[in-house]
């Protein structure tokens, strides 16, 4: 595992010798990379310092002492009902965040790039790729407000006013505040109306890699649209259906802004998500401590996860090679 | 029908080979899969059809009929309201404010970054890199409270550079990555000639390397501006006072407070998604294509 990086590096640096040099040699270039260390510095790894030993602390913010707390936090953690609840809702945000919108994104780049694209015109495709792309341009507050004005829930909901006329009786279901099912369906839906666009634009850049010839001659041969997806399409965009995976994975795991708005956690705290819980816990915690237990969780957890991907990245494409 | 599918060149298959199986009559299926593709689009535009087809109905129009219904006159009681009680164009301009001076300092930061892991290949660079993408992989809530106390010290909150700072260095982690790779592959020759004709290592990044990137550059600027301004967590903690909100924030704002009157939220989000769709119409081939430039190596 170690020494793969290794030789990659020994083999960069015989290259690196062959470029030119003046002056000081490499000492001058590590002058350039004074801002933006001193930046990241300042703004990322203060805060993780200082909130992974506020994790072994009990603080109640403000002026109040700090008291050593050992791994009190730590263990509590993995006791707590709410983080808990708070993780099997990100099973559910994955759902929506990754699985869903890699599928159907698969699917729609398929449509878009090998029948409508070839059959029906590049204008056409692009113009609907570009639709599908707007709500990631979106900001999301904005999006989310918009769905909350939706799901209203008395009689100015849209929803609400769609179902009263379908069903001719009056219906008013608090979608967001009712119930637990309702309420994380709602979180879905935006969410992958949110993230659809993404996969579909990098799919299909990537299906312009591919051979039209291809597809013409699967074509020939008799192949069907799904033969055709499944044979030439899905193998030769695994790696970006890859990198789709990891990205939007660790969106999935710091998801904030769609909770906030929609649901503010409720009801009764049952939509929490890591982040959302974090959040609250800083601001109307009584522990700050514990807060920042949440916090570095969360964030060994992205860490892991995005270790855990290239790795298996790093593996896969040693086998191809 | 035909001539728009031929007018369009960039797709490379549209060549010999596309005339010929565009010659073959579309069969049944395709249009079948053409029409769930539109059905599709159709779907994620609904929303903001919504929005256009209520934003201009009275309240009481807005109580009365269905959300599918046409007004039945055109009021602009709810955008009237909406730009009376709000101060929309602080928030507007705090938004731009903010967006373009993160997308300026982020690029500049990448370029410096990139410029001595790429083409400096300074020792440890592939720690280095990591080190960097730790800004895009830290959750946003690990940093709000540590650095709401610093910025707190500082003077800074409720002011938006406590916004620029912190973003410039969450996007120069992108930038810096995605432009360390490309420098990785800089022609040799190029930095040789400009070392031959005597010039210093700023000068020939400044003259020489910079010039030769800037459609990258560029690229990263319109996302780094559209990523700031869709932001939502860091500026909710750090910006508080009613004059440094921006766009998303005061809209949240408004969708919380409860007398809120239901046809000013809805023109207040019809407005506040403009920006976006102006942006969006502008830059939408960039945007299309940039997506793409980090994602596979």
């Amino acid at each position: 595992m170690t020494s793969t990086p290794q030789r990659t590096r020994t083999r960069r640096a015989d290259e690196a010798a062959r470029i030119p040099q003046r002056g000081g040699g490499k000492l001058g270039y590590w002058l350039y990379l004074i801002p933006g260390a001193l930046l990241v510095g300042l703004v990322i790894f203060y805060p993780i310092v200082r909130n992974v030993r506020l994790s072994f602390f009990h603080w109640r913010g403000g002026r109040a002492e700090e008291s050593f707390a050992g791994l009190d936090n730590w263990i509590a953690l993995f006791g707590d009902q709410e983080f808990l609840q708070s993780f099997k809702n990100i099973i559910l945000v994955i759902i929506a965040m990754v699985i869903v919108p890699t599928l159907l994104g698969l699917i729609v780049a398929a449509l878009l790039f090998d029948v409508v694209g070839r059959r029906f015109g590049a204008r056409l495709s692009s113009f609907l790729r570009a639709t599908y792309y707007l709500p990631q341009i979106l900001p999301i507050a904005v999006a989310g407000v918009m769905f909350s004005w939706i799901l209203k829930p008395n009689s100015d909901g849209v929803l609400n006013q769609f179902l009263t006329t379908l069903t001719g009786s009056e219906v008013e279901i608090n979608w967001l505040g009712g119930q637990y099912s309702t309420a994380m369906a709602s979180v879905m839906v935006l969410m992958i109306w949110i993230q659809i666009g993404y996969p579909v634009v990098i799919f299909m850049a990537a299906l312009q890699r591919v051979d039209p010839q291809l597809y013409e001659a699967a074509e020939l041969d008799g192949a069907n649209w799904f033969q055709r997806f499944r044979a030439i399409t899905l193998p030769m965009i695994q790696p970006e259906v890859f990198v789709v995976a990891l990205t939007t994975t660790i969106a999935a795991l710091k998801v904030f802004a769609p909770v906030f708005i929609l649901t503010g956690g409720g009801p009764s705290k049952s939509t929490y998500v890591p982040s959302f819980y974090a959040y609250q816990e800083f601001i109307r915690g009584t522990d700050k401590g514990y807060a920042a237990t949440i916090a570095s969780a969360i964030t060994i957890l992205v860490v892991v996860v995005a270790i855990i991907f290239i790795r298996v990245q790093n593996r896969a494409e040693r086998k191809d090679a | 029908m035909t001539a728009v599918a031929q007018a369009p060149a960039p797709a490379p298959q549209s060549s010999g080979k596309d005339r010929r199986n565009k010659a073959r009559p579309r069969t049944p299926a395709e249009w079948v899969m053409l029409i769930l593709a539109i059905l599709g689009a159709l779907a994620i535009v609904f929303p903001m059809l919504l929005l256009l087809l209520n934003a201009f109905k009275s309240p009481q129009d807005y109580a009365n009929s269905g959300p599918l219904d046409l007004p039945q006159a055109l009021s602009f009681e709810g955008i009237t309201t909406f730009w009376e009680t709000q101060n929309f164009p602080r928030a507007l301009w705090n938004s731009i404010f903010i967006s373009t001076m993160v997308a300026i300092i982020a690029v500049v930061v990448s370029v410096l970054n990139s410029f001595a892991i790429g083409i400096g290949r300074v020792r440890g660079r592939t720690w280095i890199v990591l080190v960097f993408l730790m800004a895009n992989l830290v959750p946003q809530e690990m940093l709000f409270d540590p650095l709401f106390r610093l910025y707190d010290d500082l003077g800074l909150l409720s002011n938006p550079w406590s916004v620029i700072l912190t973003f410039v260095v969450i996007q120069s982690a992108f930038g810096t990555y995605l432009l360390s790779s490309l420098l990785g592959t800089f022609p040799k020759e190029i930095l040789e000639a400009a070392s031959v004709d005597g010039a210093t290592r700023w000068r020939t990044l400044r003259s020489v390397i910079v010039p030769i990137v800037r459609p990258t550059l560029s690229v990263l600027m319109v996302f780094f501006f559209i990523w700031t301004w869709n932001e939502f967590l860091l500026p909710l903690a750090f910006l508080n006072t009613s004059d440094s909100l921006t766009v998303p924030l005061l809209l949240e704002q408004l969708n919380g407070e409860r007398q809120t009157d239901t046809t000013t939220l809805i023109a207040g989000t019809l407005i506040s998604i403009i920006p976006t769709i102006i942006f969006f119409l502008i830059f939408q081939r960039t945007l299309t294509r940039g997506i793409t430039a980090g994602a596979v190596k």
